[in-house]
């Protein structure tokens, strides 16, 4: 056991951690944040994607000891007293989701798209992008379309602001 | 239509929740004590068990308890049913095998449950799996249907010789071959359809809660039927009585058909809390869903198609080999039987059809419904054909299709099904205009001209959605019936619940329900709630798959609404001294027609629960059930068009753009509706192209087992899709909905496959075309 202390969604928290444990089983289980889901055993799916400091990383590639120290952000932390992210409006409308399975990885992961490529996000870039990310409830048309969606609306609002 | 009513593009209300991780699945579940399983699982295809030593296992760290087979017999848990009895032609019943959910002394299937073991972390649990020592004496095994029916192939079970399950027939064989003898030209196809694993993301989970104070069981678990597994864990596996039984599928992710059976892994959950005296729960890992989530389709089937010398189609007659794994599923024998032949009529006026099916055991994970479960069978069958019957007679293949449609309703087909309504033409004109179907040889030469091969395929499907009436299912051999119940509350300050039998696993039925009683009783969607998925809460339900949600679901509602208005009618025209045949029921209010007389529809309802002026015997409440059986099926269809570019130097195939023009009838919301064609054309597009489940033929092991060697479509697989419908509504019930959920996966594999058939000009193509088999089949030429 090793004690770990990380803050998550802006909140300092610590615990023990088996060497093993992965920073996904540490979300949902030591801290009871089940918004981060599990989908495969092989890291294929990003269904666990979270922020570690800023970047998207799959949770369940990662062990709880190696984000120590680090600020973590999961899906449950995105919206910002009670205003939904851009992304997290865009899935909404666009209907994004179905079954809400992936949608909190999917969410993460185009949230770190948009943050690197901004408004110049085209579709071609954003389904290769998503190889990481599966949904079999959407056909990914819709999440291609939210995420689109998002990049313009984030792209704008950034122009307006400069 | 009003901006919530039915026909809007409404967002949806379940979505808050998910797009900020507040959902909640079964493995997000905690209970107090609560502990976690870990099943051990047969590594063999097919073995004996000779010994299990669990001793140094059950000393280990945490660990509660390890439990058999044995136990399980003694405890009086029954054996897995298989709730659609088929016979054979000769009138004999299934030779169905003996499923325990705990193997006893022999295993058929690797991944095959052997032992639970509960303890307090599932680490430990893994630990202590992997610790007990099971000696198998392995025995020869068998993984296609094909070897299984040979002579001297592995017996799989005592009950079934051959592993031969039932050799069924439907349709007028007799006239069949004659119409086949006497034609101008017949269309030979040998078509195989692969096997599938439904893959939802959420992997399966159940939580087993038993209350020895009130000897009373509760069941989390990701089912898309919750009351159907209580029914079932109840009458079938003795697990509890009814009324001291709990099910509850809360948010789901995804189902496919895959979790419509109730698995060995609810049932010994919920029993071995009761052993353990402890709260267990089990969540697969992937690989375990790949092993013992039930499969889909695993048909080979040869059909033949007779014209006439003006093209028209005299007979239709398919032979098919069913693989139902090693043990018959809960719906597995209706799956090729009454939702595959029943179907083979197509959209064409054919006055002779023959099916004959033969369903086989192997030592693979049970097959059953899958995402179309035996429509996509038939339809992939019949529009590979009708793709090849054009391209050897030298027509059009849409003018084929066009020549032999059905054109007038009611139809009878000489496969049961009587088809009430339907417009092939207009789908089938949707289409190509959207396709832009004529300018494709311009566009052809233009991708020759880059070293490229176009192609351009068809199909135009037709299913069969919310099984209906009951008596007629019972008649076929269904174990039970398929209604769908309701019930709506009007709570005393006018807010609106409605309770439903139908279950939701990404299909949104909160918003659509909403929506239908937003239209019905003009009050705003934010004040009505949807209730499902709970034995606690609503009373009974048939669940949803098969796409009946809407037109048997949201039946059920509409009936309940009727008796709700009526009764609110009467409260009305009570307290406005109004005749009741003169109010209406609008924008909030209760109107007396063409007068400024109303009542607000919250005071009317606060009226029926203070009961201080209610009309003469009135009962006070407002509240009405509705049980809903539909007349018949509905019957979507659509046409669909994908056009690809194969790259000859690789077998690479690129879609270039799909288009699915459907009709489902009436819709409640679009963007829903589209959402579904979405998710189910990626699947087909899936299955036509990418996913196949391999089983090593010598050893049984299941050689795509994860998503490093299955392959799932992902995002850069697929392209952006052209979406439309045309409406003719359902007869079969008062909404006039016909069912959206499976067509995409119905109507998309042949359509891909005759694409690609189209530009490599060769037609020996098995499903998936990855670019090595369309390389070989280009290159076999
Ligand atoms: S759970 Fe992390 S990639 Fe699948
Ligand atoms: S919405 Fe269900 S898996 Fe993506």
């Amino acid at each position: 056991m090793t004690s770990i202390s990380l803050n998550v969604n802006g909140r300092q928290v610590s615990g023990e951690a088996e060497d093993r444990t992965l920073l996904v089983e540490f979300l949902r289980t030591n801290l009871g944040m089940t918004g981060t889901h599990v989908g495969c055993d092989t890291s294929q799916c990003g269904a666990c994607v979270v922020h570690v400091d800023g970047q998207a990383v799959k949770s369940c590639t990662m062990l709880a000891v190696q984000a120590n120290g680090s600020d973590v952000t999961t899906i449950e932390g995105l919206a910002s007293n009670g205003t939904l992210h851009p992304v997290q409006k865009a899935f909404h409308e666009n209907h994004g989701l179905q079954c809400g399975f992936c949608t909190p990885g999917m969410i993460m992961a185009a949230t770190d798209m948009i943050r690197r490529h901004g408004s110049a996000l085209d579709e071609k870039t954003v389904r290769q992008e998503l190889e990481g990310n599966i949904c079999r409830c959407t056909g990914y048309h819709n999440i291609v379309k939210s995420i689109l969606a998002a990049a313009a609306e984030m792209g704008d609002a950034q122009q307006a602001a400069e | 239509m009003g901006v919530e009513g039915i026909g809007a593009r409404v967002a949806r209300k379940e979505d808050k929740r998910f797009i900020t991780g507040k959902g909640r699945y079964t493995d997000d579940m905690v209970v107090p004590g609560m502990k976690h399983a870990v099943f051990v699982r047969s590594p063999h295809a097919h073995a004996k068990i000779k010994s299990i030593d669990t001793s140094s296992a059950s000393a280990m760290p945490g660990v509660i308890g390890i439990l058999d087979g044995k136990q399980l017999t003694e405890d009086g848990i029954g054996s897995l049913i298989c709730g659609w009895a088929v016979h054979s032609k000769d009138g004999s019943p299934m030779n169905m095998g003996v499923w325990r959910p705990l193997a006893e002394d022999t295993v058929r299937y690797v991944g095959d449950a052997v032992l639970i073991v509960v303890a307090d972390t599932g680490d430990q649990a893994r630990a202590a799996a992997e610790a007990v020592v099971i000696d198998y004496e392995e025995l020869p095994a068998v993984t296609t249907a094909l070897a299984a029916m040979k002579d001297g192939a592995p017996q799989i079970h005592p009950e079934a010789d051959h592993n031969l399950i039932f050799d069924w027939e439907i349709g007028n064989g007799a006239d069949v071959d004659a119409a086949i003898a006497n034609a101008a030209h017949v269309t030979n196809l040998d078509v195989d359809n692969n096997r599938l694993v439904p893959n939802a993301m959420e992997p399966r989970a159940t939580l087993g809660v038993y209350d020895d104070s009130e000897e009373h069981y509760t069941c989390w678990t990701t089912s898309q039927n919750p009351h159907v597994a209580r029914l079932v864990m109840s009458a079938f596996y003795n697990v509890a009585p009814e009324n001291k039984l709990r099910v509850i599928a809360p948010d789901v992710g995804g189902g496919f058909g895959s979790k419509i059976y109730i698995y060995p892994e609810e049932i010994v959950c919920l029993w071995a809390s009761k052993r353990t005296g402890v709260p267990v729960k089990w969540t697969a890992d992937r690989t375990e869903a790949f092993l013992t989530d039930a499969h889909g389709r695993d048909h080979v089937s040869n059909i033949k198609i007779a014209f006439d010398a003006d093209n028209r189609i005299t007979a239709l007659k398919v032979d098919t080999i069913a693989n139902l794994g090693a043990y018959m599923s809960l719906f597995s024998s209706s799956v090729p039987t009454y939702l595959y032949a029943t179907l083979l009529s197509g959209q064409y006026n054919i006055a002779n059809v023959h099916a004959n099916v033969r369903t086989v055991y192997t030592n693979t994970t049970p097959v059953d419904a899958y995402r179309g479960a035996g429509r996509p069978e038939a339809s992939y069958l019949v529009e590979r054909a009708m793709e090849t019957a054009a391209r050897e007679l030298g027509v059009s293949p849409a003018e084929l299709r066009r020549k032999n449609f059905i054109t007038q309703f009611p139809h009878q087909t000489p496969v049961i099904m009587n088809y009430d309504g339907g417009d092939f033409g207009a789908s089938l004109d949707a289409a190509t205009k959207a396709a832009d179907y004529d300018g494709f040889p311009a566009r052809k030469a233009e991708a020759a001209g880059r070293g490229k091969l176009r192609g351009i395929g068809m199909s135009c499907y037709i299913e069969a959605c919310g099984i209906a009436p009951s008596k007629a299912v019972g008649s076929l051999g269904a174990g039970v019936g398929l209604w769908e119940s309701a019930e709506v509350r009007v709570n005393a300050v006018g807010t609106v619940e409605v309770l439903t039998g139908s279950h939701s696993h990404g299909q949104g039925h909160e918003t659509t329900f909403a929506q239908l009683v937003a239209e019905r009783l003009g009050v705003g969607m934010d004040t009505v709630s949807i209730v499902h998925g709970d034995t606690d809460k609503v009373q009974m339900g048939m669940g949803t798959y098969g796409s009946r949600s809407g037109a048997v679901g949201m039946s059920a509602v509409s009936v309940a609404l009727d008796r709700v208005e009526a009764k609110a009618k009467k409260v009305a025209a009570h307290l406005l001294e109004a005749d009741e045949s003169d109010i209406i029921i609008e924008n909030g209010e209760l109107k007396v027609a063409g007068t400024d007389k109303s009542v607000p529809w919250f005071q009317m309802a606060l009226a029926c629960y203070t009961a201080h002026n209610l009309p003469d015997g009135m009962e006070p409440g407002l509240k009405e059930s509705a049980f809903f059986d539909p007349t018949n099926f509905s019957f979507p269809a659509g046409c669909y068009i994908c056009e690809v570019e194969v790259d000859p130097e690789t077998g690479k195939t690129e879609i270039i753009q799909f288009v699915a023009a459907d009709d489902f009838g009436n819709i409640i919301n679009p963007m829903i509706v589209e959402g579904q064609v979405h998710g189910g054309v990626a699947q087909g597009i899936g299955q036509a192209m990418l996913e196949s489940c391999i089983y090593d033929p010598d050893t049984g092991q299941l050689l795509t087992a994860s998503y490093m060697d299955y392959a799932m479509p992902r995002a850069d697989d697929l392209p952006s899709f052209d979406v439309s419908t045309t409406v003719t509504p359902s007869p079969s019930n008062p909404l006039g909905i016909k069912g959206c959920g499976e067509a995409g996966a119905i109507g998309s594999p042949p359509a891909v496959i005759n694409a690609i058939t189209d530009a490599i000009g060769s037609n020996k193509l098995e499903m998936p075309a990855s670019p090595q088999a369309v390389w070989a089949a280009l290159n076999a030429k």
